[in-house]
């Protein structure tokens, strides 16, 4: 029985992975670029919903809705306007590498504002899911109510998603962006409102992490997106980056990875325990579990 | 006597280096130099070198690795295991070279081995690598003890306790706790005198046929491998030697301070972060450039200290700036227009 608790608590984390990574995944598709400040935004979307919930009394349902309802908001707005002010003068720039510096630019600069705002103290974050869950087998089998809202988001964000990107006329945009970004500007797409709707998706995903991940680990200071943004890098890197089914699969691969060898291996090693999955993983198939194999043409 | 342009290019880098050192010499015996400033100086020269290590990596491979600061932490601790073994055995200045060899060694051999995996990948799937294996490192060796006793070593990937020391043993790494009280072998000048030496190394290379065949493998893979160039061999070698020079900034590193851990702070991903933002602004590819960046940006934070809670503040938005200004198409276009080519440098 514990070792379904476990299992249970791993797929809850790696949901929560799994939402960050997809839009690590997303961003890098469509912008080529490895967004670090991805987990700073987990982090601004966290000190939002801490701030809204705490000036509105919390505990109620709806202020509860409210600030995350706010936090998504105003995360999708920053992604934007991070993109317009620092992403978007240096595309097309002669190395990668230079959008990659200012992306640590942005990072540092989110950290420290939020550490000039709120401080370097680790502050407790109400949850923001009350429900106390559910109870199998007489009480041995309990599961918390965060680690069943964690799951279903999940899910539902990845049906969306997906739904969104095959479906709909913006999404079959992103998909041609990704693909060539030339080829997607003749046909008519404007490319900058592209690469701007991905950011805001992106982003708001983000908050969403914020919100699950602070509900289950209430533990809320500036550095508190940084390991958990990476942890999703991995796992967005694990499932074959670009791809949006193998986010979730490398998030959930991850989160179980890490949790059961916390528990049964050593809570010091379990970072090197899933770095080590990633290695082997990319040795054996060098483009992630479902990326594609580009050949290169000479 | 002749010199080409290249061998004058390299003769002005070290010539900055030791004009550098002369000035803080002079600086230091007149009194002028604060115990603050003095604080700064080897925390310099070793940063510098494992920036001059990264863009071997980053410019002359055209590999972004993300993970550095594992080599620097393999030096580190090999060189300080050693050395605290044989601190009453052997005298300081044999000590201190046999633990630099035994650093840069130890360092390469993980380069080299770490090397046959990675560099089979490409792009950002061999940067994330990089970054992983530099976390596993950092993470093993904080769940690392070594002692030895009257029977020999002992090691334990659990606890001190589990050990198992005899009572007139001594535990040499202690997990997370580290390695205490290594001797302070490496001042101001041994690290002025390895990083003129990694320089040799490097801008030697950089000029030598293996260093075109390494720049050839950069520009067009597909061209070199089609020249005849093994690519592999010269991939692993420029990442080895890379390595190395990583691992002999983590000899002077362990050999300054008291207590060395393996931690977030010096050893983290966001350490090898902060190497490669010294390298980019220092100029991709322009080791001299590497020197003076990772100088001047190690020691503007510090010196920013005054302004106390805004100096990342500050330190982040030069940082954007600087980058946007550096390499947006749209804003060299403008300067070319402003300036005529003035202030454009050539691209190689």
């Amino acid at each position: 029985m514990s070792f379904l608790t476990y299992l249970i608590n791993g797929l809850s984390l790696g949901s929560i992975y799994a939402i960050i990574a997809l839009g690590y995944t997303m961003v890098y598709g469509i912008a080529k670029m490895l967004n670090f400040a991805h987990g700073d935004f987990i982090m601004v979307g966290c000190y939002i919903i801490f701030s809204v919930s705490g000036a509105i009394g919390g505990g109620s349902t709806m202020g509860v809705i409210l600030s995350v309802i706010l936090s998504v908001v105003l995360c999708s707005l920053l992604g934007i306007t991070t993109e317009f002010i620092a992403y978007r003068p240096l595309r097309g720039a002669a190395s990668p590498l230079a959008v990659l510096i200012t992306a640590i630019g942005v990072s540092y600069l989110l950290e420290n504002v939020a550490l000039l705002i709120f401080g370097a103290d680790v502050k407790s974050f109400s949850s923001v899911i009350t429900w106390q869950g559910l109870s199998f087998a007489d009480g041995q089998l309990r599961i918390q109510g965060v680690t069943i809202v964690t799951i279903v988001v999940s899910l539902v964000i990845l049906i969306c998603l997906q739904l969104f990107i095959n479906k709909t006329k913006q999404g079959q945009a992103m998909l041609a962006v990704a693909e060539d970004k030339g080829a997607a500007t003749l046909m008519g797409i404007n490319v900058n409102k592209t690469i701007m709707l991905t950011f805001a998706i992106g982003s708001a995903l983000a908050a969403v992490a914020g919100a699950l991940l602070c509900s289950a680990y209430p533990n809320l200071s500036p550095y508190v997106g940084a390991m958990p943004g990476i942890k999703a890098f991995v796992a967005a890197v694990l499932g074959g980056i670009g791809s949006i089914p193998g986010a979730m699969i490398g998030g959930l691969v991850l989160g179980i990875v890490e949790i059961l060898s916390k528990t049964y291996i050593s809570s010091q090693l379990s970072d090197a325990i899933v770095f080590g999955i990633l290695v082997i993983v990319l040795i054996v198939k060098p483009t992630g579990i479902l990326g594609k194999v580009i050949q290169e043409k000479v | 006597m002749r010199i080409d342009k290249k061998t004058k290019d390299n003769l002005i880098t070290y010539g900055i280096v030791v004009a550098a050192f002369l000035l803080i010499q002079v600086l230091a015996s007149t009194g002028h130099l604060s115990s603050h400033m003095k604080g700064l100086l080897v925390p310099m020269t070793y940063y510098a070198i494992i920036a001059v290590a990264l863009n071997l990596c980053v410019g002359i491979l055209g590999e972004l690795s993300i993970g550095h600061c594992g080599f620097m932490c393999i030096g580190a601790f090999t060189s300080a295991f050693f050395s605290k073994l044989t601190e009453e055995t052997l005298p300081g200045g044999l000590r201190f070279f046999l633990a630099f060899v035994i650093g840069i060694g130890f360092a390469a051999l993980f380069g080299f081995l770490i090397g046959i995996p990675v560099l089979r990948l490409k792009g950002d799937y061999l940067a994330i690598v990089t970054l992983a294996f530099g976390e596993i490192i950092k993470n093993v060796l904080n769940a690392f003890y070594i002692g030895y006793d009257s029977k020999g070593f002992h090691f334990s990937m659990k606890s001190q306790m589990d050990l198992g020391l005899e009572p007139d043993g001594d535990t040499v790494i202690n997990g997370a706790m580290g390695i205490m009280g290594t001797p302070h072998d490496a001042g101001f000048t041994v690290g002025i005198i390895v990083l003129l030496i990694s320089l040799m190394v490097v801008l030697n290379l950089i000029n030598s046929r293996d260093g075109r065949a390494i720049m050839a493998i950069r520009d067009n893979y597909i061209a070199a491998e089609a020249s005849g160039i093994n690519v592999t061999r010269y991939k692993m070698m420029a990442f080895t030697i890379s390595a190395a020079i990583a691992g002999a900034a983590g000899v002077i590193y362990s050999h300054n301070i008291t207590t060395l851990t393996a931690s977030s702070q010096y050893f983290g991903y966001n350490a090898s972060i902060m190497i490669l933002v010294y390298v980019v602004l220092g100029g991709i590819g322009n080791i001299r450039g590497s020197v003076i960046a990772a100088c001047i940006l190690y020691l503007l934070p510090e010196l920013l200290r005054g302004l106390n809670k805004y100096r990342m503040l500050i330190y982040s938005i030069v940082l954007i700036v600087m980058m946007i200004v550096n390499w947006s198409p749209k804003v060299i276009e403008w300067r070319k227009r402003t300036f005529g080519n003035l202030g454009i440098k050539k691209k190689i």
